[in-house]
């Protein structure tokens, strides 16, 4: 049975996947987590998962049809925008 | 120090031994994860000999690599339980582990209570790592219990599992195992597996006696 193992790094990060590895059961898997991601104090938690619970999804993204550049912030140009309002602040400060 | 350096001596040479027979299933371990960690308790397993051997060779007047390696088999005094040969038997080496483990934890457990600070400290240092060994032991010892191979070798290692510890702390043993105290394969004597065994391990440093590696 392969379990994905994902690991958190310090308190309060989010987990990461991590790798995966083969365990009979629950309690082997945590044992060999343990040596493979904690051993070195590397981890500050894990999560086992079996990885039959993890779903996948392929060619996750919703359809893309029609010309919806606007959705998406790259149309922007921000340079311009940023320049005009660093000029506007520096005059608003100086006034 | 308190504790006699022959006590020490016991330990070491039980770790030491234990290490290096539990090292032989690196590689040929029965799935790959298993491997990994198999091997690694062996390695912990050396590094608690190397600390117990650096006490004792602080009492002795000499260095933790003469004491592993540098005596003669008959000098060793670890149990016969540790000695035996199983790279070709994983419930027998489960069987030896679990008893093992068990055993060690109680004379640990004595050792944290020592007056003496420094085996207090190191005996608490030891027994952090120990604890992954024994939850590995456990598991396994949970999952071939009713495998009938594995229940035949605690049976013909329990006289051995006995001889580990000092008369006094044999029935905190029968406790924690669930069995009859019977009469223990004492220390002193060796099995006829230590000599290969130590032949291997000495060899490179014979080669060139008195070198600074």
């Amino acid at each position: 049975m392969i379990w994905e193992v994902f690991r958190q790094e310090r308190e309060g990060q989010p987990f990461q996947h991590g790798g995966s590895l083969e365990a009979p059961n629950l309690v082997f898997a945590e044992a060999y987590a343990r040596e493979f991601y904690g051993r070195r104090g590397e981890s500050f938690a894990l999560w086992i998962v079996p990885r039959e619970s993890v779903e996948e999804v392929r060619e996750p993204y919703v359809a893309d049809v029609f010309d919806r550049d606007y959705r998406r912030v790259d149309g922007y140009s921000l340079k311009v925008k940023l320049k005009e309002a660093r000029e506007l602040a520096a005059k608003n400060a100086s006034r | 120090m308190t504790l006699s350096v022959s006590t020490i001596l016991r330990l070491a040479d039980d770790e030491l031994v234990l290490g290096w027979r539990n090292s032989e299933w690196t590689g040929i371990a029965p799935f790959l994860e298993e491997d990994v960690a198999f091997s690694s308790i062996a390695q912990t397993e050396i590094g608690h000999a190397r600390a117990w051997y650096e006490l004792a060779a602080k009492e002795l007047g000499t260095d933790a690599d003469s004491l592993a390696f540098d005596r003669e088999p008959d000098e060793y005094q670890c149990a016969p339980l540790v000695e035996m040969r199983m790279a070709d038997d994983w419930g027998r080496t489960i069987a030896r582990h679990w008893l093992y483990e068990t055993a060690d934890r109680i004379r640990i457990q004595v050792l944290l209570n020592s007056i003496d600070r420094e085996v207090a400290g190191l005996a608490e240092k030891v027994d952090r790592e120990e604890t992954y060994h024994r939850m590995h032991a456990e598991m396994w010892a949970e999952r071939l219990r009713d495998e009938r191979a594995f229940r035949e070798a605690v049976d013909e290692l329990w006289p051995y599992a006995l001889g580990v510890l000092p008369g006094e702390q044999r029935s905190l043993l029968c406790e924690a195992v669930e069995r009859d105290e019977c009469e223990a394969i004492e220390r002193g004597g060796h099995t006829e597996d230590l000599r290969p065994l130590w032949e291997e391990m000495t060899v490179v440093r014979r080669s060139v006696p008195g070198a600074s590696w």
